[in-house]
């Protein structure tokens, strides 16, 4: 397989609090490879969006990158100076925030919008300006008469389709989505993951997908990682994990969603909630509201074991993996 | 014939039973000032809560179901139709004696339990306030123990404890389970959820779904379940309405509805929900764009997005008719030639 796009590499961010630094994200690494497609799921607080902050150099204080390296085409990111990373970004890669109407400046035009950003990159000839903004509203599906459109003359899906298109100008190898249809109805969010499913196919860039709903990837995603409480869970295949998942947390969340289809069953969802991110639970993090939990879960921390093509952070996974060594 | 003769005539066919039932229920929005335009938030609707019942609502954004549980909740007043609870018509309540015990009946539990509840206060006092009001016969002591009680039934146990706990020290699903609590502490009959489950996480959701179900079974209470999550309202509703621009275009027993959709936006929406256990639906072409509800005029308002319009669809609203019994759809196309006169 080629190189890897973007290696993270044991990056750890704390946010301070009176009670001593909240480790948000904590030793969390994979690779992408070029073209693949990632989902990170994981509830509200897991550190999913701070991850995706902390990849793309976009972390702000209070929050601080404790350690851990991102490696993105060969070059570390965390040690390149702000200057260099501007130039980068956008380039090489972009992100589609969660909400449009914030991340689109309302009071201009999504052209000149388009326009900034290209001639931050160098771009200065106005038709071609002109032109590649056509072209990338085309992409997603847009009548290039919304050029002239302010935000707030769009609709929700259409503002995301513009923020995916404004993602997409200078072509870069990489787009990070942070949740870019959760504001969205079932019917424009299903449209939205199509059409970025299709264009990740014609055109080849890497994707990097954080969403809180795991059936929302399922179709989508080639590999999946599941975080809880600031690490990776469990990580493998997408289809693998649906199939049979390895980590206790990952089949608590798959049996809390009910289906349309087949026959109704009573769901238990997962009991207690998600623990403090200032006093974690010692050992095993999600020990305390595991089905599952054994003596040891409570006391020491469970590695990710690797076993087969799946990596689990269980102790129940150990055994495999080192038959498998 | 008027509308509102119109309305009483459709309303007495309906079952005897009925705690509380919407008729003909139509609430416009005046909007744009001078030139003033009319929203029609919610145009023609009639529903039927029964004892013993939930039925959820189900629709995207500004379809208007949080306008229909406002309107039960008398915080809008209908522009036309009328709502009856227990036979008796809304528009007889008009006492604020009569309008409180009317909300402590039929209380509502909002989306949001981040902003639903003051973050100055503690549960107890949260409680203590609606008890106040709702039932001032209760001496304090008495007021304590039924706080302590609604807490402990909807799984806030020890609910002693709970009572001196602040907001910020709850999860999001137990400030939800606070909002049940607050609801059930004033008898109710009837409660309305609007998207009481949207805001939390998916592994807490099913605990509040499972909890809406058993206070359905044990205390014999109704919800109306408000929400755009057609696969929780499977899960829960026996009775399932789906509403699309203002109008309701489909209801029926849930299974009956999910199984054999009539209306083709209830297609739509029953294709488009994410399940990793079903085929993917590549094919669709919907981009779901929202509808035109200011000024919607006469005609089927899905019908810029129907795959199955037909020429009728542009000149004539399309009015509830049954597909099967108890199964009704409001479409030209699927429910039309089937449908007996009316």
């Amino acid at each position: 397989m080629a190189d890897p796009i973007l290696e993270v590499r044991d990056i750890r961010v704390e946010y301070p609090t009176p009670e001593g630094p909240a480790r948000a994200v904590d030793r969390v690494s994979f690779a992408i490879h070029p073209g693949e497609f990632l989902g990170i799921v994981g509830e509200s607080g897991c550190g999913k969006s701070t991850l995706l902050f902390a990849i793309t150099q976009l972390l702000t204080p209070p929050a601080r990158l404790a350690g851990g390296a991102v490696v993105f085409k060969g070059q570390n990111l965390v040690q390149l100076a702000e200057g260099a990373l501007r130039t980068v970004r956008w380039r090489d890669y972009s992100v589609v925030m969660q909400s449009a109407m914030n991340a689109l400046n309302p009071v201009k035009t999504v052209a000149a919008q388009y326009a900034d950003a290209m001639r931050a990159h160098g771009y200065a000839d106005r038709a071609a300006i002109r032109a590649r903004s056509r072209e990338v509203l085309s992409l997603v599906g847009i009548d290039s008469v919304h050029l002239n459109s302010f935000p707030h003359q769009l609709s929700g899906g259409m503002r995301q389709r513009v923020m995916i298109a404004m993602a997409l100008l200078l072509s870069p190898e990489l787009i990070v989505m942070d949740e870019p249809t959760s504001a969205l109805d079932v019917v424009a969010q299903r449209s939205l993951m199509v059409q970025i499913k299709a264009l990740q196919r014609s055109l080849g860039f890497a994707v990097i997908f954080v969403t809180h709903d795991m059936s929302l990837v399922g179709h989508f995603s080639d590999r999946l990682a599941v975080m809880y409480a600031g690490v990776i869970v469990e990580i493998g295949p997408t289809r693998r994990i649906f199939d049979s998942p390895g980590h206790p947390y990952t089949q608590g969340l798959l049996e809390s969603f009910p289906s349309v289809y087949g026959p109704k069953i009573p769901l238990k969802g997962i009991p207690g909630a998600p623990p403090n991110m200032v006093m974690l639970p010692t050992g095993c993090r999600f020990h305390p509201r595991c089905a599952k939990v054994m003596e040891r879960c409570s006391i020491d921390p469970p590695e990710l074991y690797e076993a087969e093509d799946l990596s689990v952070r269980c102790f129940l996974r150990e055994a495999a993996h080192v038959r498998c060594a | 014939m008027s509308a509102a003769r119109e309305g009483e005539s459709r309303g007495n066919r309906n079952q005897a039973g009925a705690l509380l039932e919407a008729v003909a229920l139509t609430r416009h929005f005046r909007i744009g000032g001078l030139f003033g335009r009319t929203l029609h938030a919610v145009d023609d609707v009639d529903l039927t809560l029964n004892a013993r019942e939930i039925v959820a609502l189900v629709g995207e954004s500004g379809s208007g179901k949080s306008t229909v549980a406002r309107l039960f909740a008398m915080v809008f007043r209908p522009t036309a139709g009328d709502i009856r609870f227990r036979g008796r018509s809304l528009r007889e309540i008009r006492s604020r004696r009569d309008i409180l015990a009317y909300r402590g009946q039929v209380p509502m539990v909002f989306q949001d339990p981040f902003s639903s509840l003051n973050p100055v206060h503690t549960i107890g006092y949260a409680l203590d306030r609606g008890l106040k009001l709702h039932r001032p016969s209760l001496s304090r002591a008495e007021r304590e123990a039924e706080a302590i009680r609604v807490l402990d039934s909807v799984g806030l146990s020890p609910g002693r404890r709970m009572l001196e706990r602040y907001p910020h020290e709850l999860s999001g699903g137990q400030r939800q389970r606070v909002g049940f609590a607050r609801a059930l502490s004033c008898h109710p009959k009837v409660v309305l959820a609007d998207e009481p489950v949207s805001m939390l996480d998916v592994s807490i959701r099913i605990g509040l779904l499972n909890l809406m179900a058993q206070l359905c079974e044990s205390e014999g209470l109704s919800f109306l379940y408000i929400t755009h999550d057609i696969a929780s309202a499977r899960y829960v509703a026996h009775r399932v309405v789906v509403m699309y621009a203002g109008q309701v275009v489909e209801s029926g027993p849930t299974e009956e509805v999910l199984h054999r959709p009539v209306h083709p936006y209830t297609r739509l929406l029953l294709s488009a929900v994410p399940d990793p256990r079903a085929e993917l639906n590549i094919a669709a072409t919907d981009l779901g764009e929202p509808p035109r509800v200011v000024e919607p005029g006469e005609g089927c308002r899905f019908r810029w997005r129907c795959p199955l319009a037909i020429s009728i669809c542009a000149v004539v609203t399309p009015r509830l008719r049954p597909a099967s019994p108890g199964h009704d759809g409001a479409c030209h196309v699927t429910v039309g030639q089937a449908a007996p006169a009316a």
